[in-house]
Formats: C-alpha cells, sequence, structure tokens
C-alpha cells in the first residue's frame, strides 16, 4: 500500500525538522537570561555551594561539550532530568501530555461540533439575521481571554450555581484514576469498563473543555463559512441545484466535502493554539497538563524540562500534520489518486 | 440528585461493587469527616527531601510532618488568640532530654528508647549521625542552613552509644540547640537510605528524593507531583502526641481565586498562599476564620545599592525614605495585612525588637531639602527593580513608588524580572539600584537578620552595604546568649546604624495568611511558613 510508503518518506523528511528544533531550543535555553545553578542551590546558597551545583549539573563544562552530551543521551531515549521535579523528563511529560491532549482534543471536539453547522448555517443564509447572531457568538468567544471566561465559567457554574464540580483537576478526591491505556481518562475509564469515574471525569473536563472550545469557536465558523460560500457559489453546486437534487444532498454530500478540506487545515492551526491556550486554563481549572510545567520550567531555567517540552511538541506537529495530509486523501480522492 | 447525592451514592455503588476507591470518602465538610483534612496550596512540593539541591518551599512542609528533629519548639498565645511557635522554648522531639557540658563547648541528646521508624527499626544514635552527616555535606542550602548554627563538619557528631548522641560545638553559640529544631536537620532512617545508596550517590539522593524514609508522625500515602500529596497518620509515633487527624490531602490549586472559591464554597478545609487581598476579604466575610500573623524577623522593603551612584549619598537614601508613601502602600498593596514599618519616633531605638518601625514617614519637603543638599535638586532617574515571582505585591507597590518619587523629581521606570533571574541580578550579582526586596530570617534573632542582609558580601545584602561597625558589631553578637549584658546594646547600635544609613528602607512586615473553615482547630503559626499539620483538628 502506498500509504506506509509515504508515512516512511515524510518521517525521513521530519528528522532534519527535528534536529534544527533541537539544536535552536537547545542554543535559546542557554542564551536566556538566569542562571540555574543559581537558583537551585536554594536561597540561602553560598558561592561555593553555587560552584557545587554547577558541577553537579554539568554546566561547567563547554557548550558543546554539553549539546554533544544531550543528543547522545535523546539517542539513548534519556531525555534529561527536570531539575525541579527531580523526574526524568519523559516521565513527566508522559504523565501530564494525556490531560492537556485530553482536554485539547475534548475542547476542539466541542468547537466542531458547535462551530460547523454554525458556519454552513450562517453560509447558506449569508447577512441574514442567522449570519449576524453567529457573527456575534463567535466573535465574542475569541474575543475573551481565555482565564476570563474560565473564571467566569468557574463562578457561574461552580460557585453561584453549584452544577459543576470543583475545579481541582482531573477527578475529585473520592476517585482514583482509571488503570493506564491511553492516559485518557474517559478512554481509560470506559476501557475499564468503570462508568462511575468516566462520568466523574467528564464532569470535571466539561467546564474547562469548553472554556477551550468557546475560545476555538471563530476560527471554524469563519473557515466553515468562508469554504462553503466560495463552494456554494461554484458551478457544480449550480449544475447539481439546477438538477433538481435535494437541498440536503447538494450541502452535505457536495458542497461540505469539498468545503471541508480547508477547513481541516484550520483545525490543524487551532489545535496547535489551543494546546498554548492550555496554559491558562489548566491554571484555573488546577489541570495538571504540560503547559503549566512548561511555564513553571522556563521560568525556573529548567533546561532539560523546556527542552523535552519543545521537542514533545515537535514531535506532535509532525504527527499532527502527517495525519492531516492522509485525512486529505480521505476526505479528497484527487489526493489518493495523485499519490 | 444533586452533586452531592451523586458522590455519595457513586461511593457506596463503588463499595458495595467490592472495587473500594482509595479514597472513600467525601470531599471537605460534606461528609462531615473529622479525621480527614483537606488543605489546598498555590503549589507543591517538587522533592520528599529537603537536603536535595533545587527543592522549593513547600517541599519544607514533608521535612516538618514526616520526619522528625532531635528538638521542636515549643508554643505561646498571641494577643489576637493565634497560637504561635514559641522561638524561646525547645521542647523534646526524638531527644527526649539534653544536657550542655558545662564548658558550653558540647551538648548530650538522649534519645526515646522506644521510637520507631515507620518500618519498626528503633531510631538510634547512629540514623542522627548519619543524617547530620548528609546535612552538612550534601552542599547547598542544608549545609548553610546548618552552618548558621555552627553545624559545620561531620566530626562534630559523635554516637556515645545507640541512645546517646553528642554534638562538638566549634564555638558556643545561642544559634546552635534553636537550628537544630529548624526543618532541615531531619533524622533519616538510614538503614533504608544506605540500602539504597550507590558509588556515585552516597548519600542515596535519588532514593529518598521520590521515597522518604523517616518516623515522622505521618507518612507519605501518594504523591502525585502537581497535582496532590496525601500523609497518613503514624499511629504508633512516639515522638510527641499523636495527631488528631488521620489523614490529610493537599491539593495543589495554582489560581488564587479558584482557591478563594473552594473555601467559599466549604470544599476545602484549609487554603494556603492568599494573597493579601484575598486575605482582608476573607477576613471581613466572617464566614471563614483567616490567621494572620506577622511574619517573625521579615519584612518588604525598598533596597538601594550603596555602590551605585546616587545612592552613595546617604543624603539621597534619606531623602527617599521620606518620600515614600507609606500608609497608601500598607492599604492598597498588603490590604493591611501586616504590621506598618514606619513612623517611628525616634533615630535612637527603644528597645532591640526586630523588625521595629523606622523613623521616616511621608515628608515630600523633608525629602526635597536633602535632595538638593546633596546635589540633585533636579532629581535622577533610576529603574526600579521588581521580582515578578511576587508581582502580588511588587506590582502595586512599585506603582506606588514611582508616583510619589516622581513628584521629587526621580523618576523610576519598572523593570519586571522573572524568578530565575531575579535570584542571580539580585542577590548573586548584586546589580540592581533599586529593588524591591522579601527577606526572613528563620532564626529570631535581630543580629542573624543583620548577618544576612548587612554584612557585606552576605546573600541577602542585595544593596551591597559595608559598614565596619556593624560588621563588628554582627560578629560580636552573633553568638553570645541573649542574656549577656552586652546583647542588647549592640542590637540597638546595629538597628541605630539602620535607621540613619538606610540602605534598605522596609515598608511593612508581611503576614503569613492561612484561612480555615470554622471547624478546623489547633493552628500554628510557625516560621517555616509550612503548615504543620500535627496539631489540627476538626471539631
Amino acid at each position: 500500500m502506498a500509504g506506509l510508503a509515504t508515512i516512511a518518506k515524510r518521517l525521513l523528511e521530519a528528522l532534519p525538522t527535528l534536529f534544527g528544533v533541537i539544536l535552536v531550543t537547545f542554543v535559546l535555553t542557554r542564551a536566556l537570561p538566569g542562571d540555574p545553578a543559581v537558583y537551585y542551590a536554594g536561597p540561602a546558597a553560598d558561592a561555593e555551594s553555587i560552584a557545587q551545583v554547577r558541577h553537579a549539573m554539568g554546566l561547567d563544562r563547554s557548550l558543546p561539550v554539553q549539546f554533544a552530551s544531550y543528543v547522545k543521551g535523546l539517542a539513548a531515549g534519556d531525555w534529561g532530568v527536570s531539575l525541579s521535579t527531580g523526574r526524568d523528563v519523559t516521565e513527566e511529560l508522559g504523565r501530564r501530555l494525556p490531560a492537556s491532549l485530553e482536554l485539547t482534543l475534548l475542547g476542539l471536539l466541542i468547537a466542531i461540533v458547535v462551530a460547523i453547522p454554525l458556519g454552513v448555517l450562517a453560509a447558506t443564509r449569508p447577512n441574514s439575521l442567522v449570519d449576524h447572531i453567529c457573527r456575534i457568538i463567535v466573535t465574542t468567544g475569541v474575543s475573551m481571554p481565555v482565564f476570563f471566561t474560565g473564571l467566569l465559567l468557574v463562578y457561574v457554574f461552580y460557585y453561584q450555581l453549584g452544577w459543576a464540580p470543583a475545579p481541582l483537576g482531573r477527578l475529585d478526591f473520592m476517585y482514583i484514576a482509571p488503570d493506564r491505556v491511553t492516559g485518557l481518562y474517559l478512554v481509560d475509564s470506559l476501557i475499564a469498563g468503570d462508568f462511575e469515574v468516566f462520568r466523574a471525569s467528564l464532569a470535571h473536563i466539561f467546564l474547562p473543555a469548553l472554556t477551550l472550545g468557546i475560545f476555538a469557536l471563530a476560527p471554524i465558523a469563519r473557515m466553515t463559512r468562508a469554504a462553503m460560500l466560495d463552494v456554494l457559489s461554484s458551478d457544480y453546486i449550480r449544475t447539481a441545484r439546477a438538477s433538481g437534487l435535494a437541498m440536503r444532498t447538494v450541502l452535505f454530500t457536495y458542497a461540505l466535502r469539498n468545503a471541508l478540506l480547508s477547513v481541516l487545515t484550520t483545525l490543524g492551526m487551532v489545535f496547535s493554539f489551543l494546546l498554548g491556550a492550555n496554559v491558562l486554563v489548566e491554571k484555573v481549572f488546577s489541570w495538571p497538563g504540560i503547559g503549566s510545567f512548561a511555564i513553571d520550567a522556563l521560568v525556573a531555567s529548567d533546561y532539560a524540562a523546556v527542552q523535552g517540552f519543545v521537542l514533545a511538541m515537535a514531535l506532535l506537529f509532525v504527527t499532527l500534520n502527517l495525519t492531516i495530509d492522509l485525512l486529505y486523501a480521505v476526505i479528497d480522492p484527487r489526493i489518493r489518486a495523485a499519490n | 440528585m444533586d452533586r452531592r447525592a451523586f458522590l455519595k451514592n457513586s461511593a457506596l455503588m463503588a463499595g458495595a461493587a467490592g472495587s473500594l476507591p482509595l479514597f472513600k470518602f467525601m470531599p471537605a465538610h460534606a461528609a462531615g469527616n473529622r479525621e480527614t483534612l483537606i488543605v489546598i496550596t498555590g503549589a507543591g512540593p517538587n522533592s520528599m527531601d529537603i537536603h536535595r539541591e533545587g527543592t522549593n518551599r513547600p517541599s519544607y512542609a514533608i521535612a516538618v510532618n514526616l520526619y522528625d528533629r532531635l528538638l521542636g519548639y515549643g508554643t505561646k498565645t498571641l494577643d489576637d488568640g493565634i497560637v504561635s511557635y514559641d522561638y524561646e522554648t525547645l521542647v523534646p522531639e526524638v531527644a527526649e532530654s539534653w544536657e550542655v557540658a558545662d564548658d558550653k563547648m558540647s551538648a548530650l541528646f538522649h534519645l526515646r528508647k522506644t521510637a520507631t521508624f515507620w518500618d519498626g527499626k528503633p531510631i538510634t544514635a547512629n540514623d542522627v549521625k548519619w543524617s547530620f552527616d548528609r546535612a552538612v555535606t550534601v552542599g547547598g542550602f542544608p549545609t548553610v542552613q546548618m552552618k548558621a548554627g555552627s553545624l559545620e563538619k561531620p566530626e562534630q557528631f559523635e554516637v556515645v552509644d545507640e541512645h546517646t548522641f553528642k554534638i562538638n560545638f566549634l564555638r558556643p553559640s545561642k544559634l546552635t540547640l534553636p537550628d537544630l529544631a529548624v526543618p532541615v536537620p531531619i533524622i533519616i532512617n538510614s538503614e533504608v537510605a544506605k540500602a539504597h545508596a550507590t558509588d556515585d550517590d552516597p548519600w542515596a539522593t535519588d532514593y529518598l528524593h521520590r521515597t522518604p524514609a523517616g518516623g515522622g508522625a505521618y507518612k507519605l500515602l501518594r504523591w502525585d507531583p502537581g497535582e496532590q500529596t496525601v500523609y497518613e497518620r503514624y499511629d504508633d509515633w512516639q515522638n510527641g502526641e499523636v495527631p488528631a487527624l488521620k489523614r490529610v490531602i493537599i491539593r495543589e490549586v495554582p489560581s488564587a481565586s479558584t482557591r478563594r472559591a473552594l473555601i467559599e464554597r466549604g470544599d476545602t478545609d484549609i487554603s494556603l498562599d492568599l494573597p493579601p487581598k484575598e486575605a482582608a476579604d476573607l477576613h471581613a466575610s466572617d464566614k471563614i476564620n483567616v490567621a494572620g500573623v506577622p511574619i517573625e524577623n521579615c519584612i518588604n522593603a525598598l533596597g538601594l545599592n550603596v555602590e551605585m551612584a546616587p545612592f552613595d549619598d546617604k543624603r539621597v537614601r534619606q531623602a527617599i525614605a521620606y518620600a515614600l508613601p507609606y500608609k497608601q502602600i500598607f492599604d492598597a498593596a498588603a490590604y493591611r495585612r501586616g504590621r506598618m514599618m514606619h513612623g517611628g519616633q525616634s533615630f535612637t531605638p527603644e528597645s532591640s525588637d526586630w523588625p521595629q518601625p523606622f523613623p521616616y514617614d511621608t515628608d515630600l519637603d523633608k525629602a526635597r531639602a536633602l535632595l538638593e543638599e546633596a546635589g540633585h535638586g533636579n532629581g535622577f532617574e533610576v529603574p526600579l527593580s521588581i521580582n515578578l515571582g511576587l508581582a502580588q505585591w511588587t506590582e502595586p507597590t512599585a506603582l506606588l513608588i514611582q508616583e510619589s518619587l516622581g513628584k521629587i523629581g526621580i523618576r523610576t521606570p519598572i523593570d519586571k524580572i522573572p524568578g530565575a533571574n531575579w535570584r542571580t541580578q539580585a542577590l548573586v550579582e548584586k546589580s540592581l539600584a533599586m529593588h524591591l526586596k522579601n527577606f526572613g530570617g528563620w532564626l529570631n534573632y535581630p543580629d542573624y537578620y543583620f548577618f544576612w542582609a548587612y554584612v557585606k558580601g552576605h546573600l541577602f545584602n542585595s544593596m551591597n552595604y559595608s559598614n565596619p561597625t556593624i560588621d563588628r558589631l554582627v560578629d560580636d553578637t552573633l553568638h553570645i546568649p541573649v542574656d549577656d549584658p552586652a546583647y542588647v546594646p549592640n542590637i540597638k547600635k546595629m538597628i541605630a546604624i539602620a535607621f540613619e544609613d538606610v540602605p534598605l528602607i522596609p515598608l511593612w512586615q508581611p503576614n503569613l495568611d492561612v484561612a480555615m473553615q470554622k471547624n478546623v482547630k489547633g493552628y500554628e503559626y510557625w516560621f517555616h511558613r509550612q503548615l504543620d499539620c500535627r496539631p489540627l483538628k476538626k471539631a
């Protein structure tokens, strides 16, 4: 099958990109002001103990030597140890990345479920009342800072109404996390067949995911609307209509499927900026995700953790782009044929 | 069905199904569970080992609750009814009694014969020696803190017999015994630790970082870094009164607004790390108890780098001390949570209390006159550096200072520095001209504060202040007992110099504010600013 060869080729092509990312992150972390040895030597350290710490961290070696040992470690699967948590970076990322991914994916799902119908609706009735309402909703969503939306939702649904559970992370005190398969609680609890934990996880993830979803409405809805308008004014749609096909068939089989290509590209971008916006949502909802880990690491000049975070993101985006390219082929037979 | 009923039912169902959840209880007060305490905090521990480099401040709570020391501090009740530790009284912990030799050059500690670690192994003098050797050898913060008590070399620690431990002093010092009761000199189960030590890691730092091995009042039940820490009571604890609470759950909630919502909704028993504004609001609301105690030996202050012109001129420093809007800062940045540190009566201190109000108040005419005299009548420009890690108070304070200094012609653009860089620039390189800083000493003696903050070259002297008289006074005073006839006069002399020279202008003494539900009893204020869970109860 051509698919596998394509995947292999694409992955090979990603290697120089990844090396570039590794090099640039390495140099950038070192170029930041701030001296980790001073930071980690603690609140009452003297010059001698700072020197001790610097030596223990290997920071007294030259940069090329440090880089060589870092790359050598990476090749062996060793991403280094996070200084502020004292654990392997891979372990930290492995624990936190699923939390962020689960949140981002659900947020994206909420946004898609709301935004695509909104976009289609707006496109079929341009400049009508529906179109204006759609515009107001998405503009509000994207204009409100994420942490503000988050705090507002907490205030209304937890503090005032008491409908939402306490914003205490992924699960309340009384539940234990489901056995780890994917690291996504919603999936793992279903695999374990534990519906109580599933309900609890869903209750906890709902508000933060909604916060992200509201933020992501605008680009998806606007792109759907634009793409649909474009497609709907094309010749083949006119032909389809003239041939007396049902409105439903024209809209969904012919128009939407073609419009989805550009929406899919947008989704890739939305996914990446949602991962970024995660940080603020994580802070408000005490979500143990990767964003707050990265920010804390950056503030503390925790080199290995920052490098590991950037590398993990790079890998994620390589995979994401690949997935989107493969999805194009699923949606558009022309691309399949070209391959 | 409301949420609580839902939770209750699901717990019952889970129990009935035989798959008992680990935490089979209701959140906080809802269950009325009197043996479980829920605490929320802004940041959690990053290590189980206080001796490790890079261990953060919340990790000190692990040393306090999960480990024992030889000695502890007693308690006293403050004027407003809040209980505080008492730095003047030392009480037994692992050592049931101790005596200092007649020549004051050593002390003998008699360990409790019945006390054991969590694994049942008796706590012996060998464990104490191993732990102390570790603290003075690993370097970094623990070694520096031990040194403050003149505990510097492994040779000072001697095992007399299994239950008798001896410390040989380098010099008689009033700081040595109190330094044994701070969080650092914990007693580690040396056999467990040695079993996990390697040639590269003789002090088992890798193992103890993740797994505590002690004999303290609480054991570690669960630690999910970045999420939660759960303690469980050690029922056979011998080194004090067994705690009333069976389990303590500490959840990390980074957002201060969320922490406030949780305590107001009753979903948590205690909320830590309250910004002054939240503390003031909760205190006023009367539904929640807020225990606010001014942190001993600690001030929020404006530092002026005396090696940078024009702050090398005492008159300029005094002018600034007369130009600060103390009252506004205390109202708008501290929300009145703390003690004011301005408006003292005289340049001659009446007591040896520290900190005490400095004899300055807002007086712009006086400030202008002093500037004029120093040849800076037209003012000057100097950046005001603040630590972004402490933005809660540094930001509003800096804005108020900027406005007020602007009135006497001093322009102060604000320079915001992130946490990691702050330590390098302010404390190590000492390269900041005008900066907002906070320092507090664990050992509550004025001379200890002066040692760190006013002696040239010392870490917290970010002002680069240098004064041979202060150096001599600190040297003469640091180790002598407080009842020595020279003690009080020496301290007063130091304070008088600090008043006159003002390299450091105190703004206020900040509070440690802890919010708790009305049914939480037994809270104690501690100098280490962490929650000691051992005396806490729920009524």
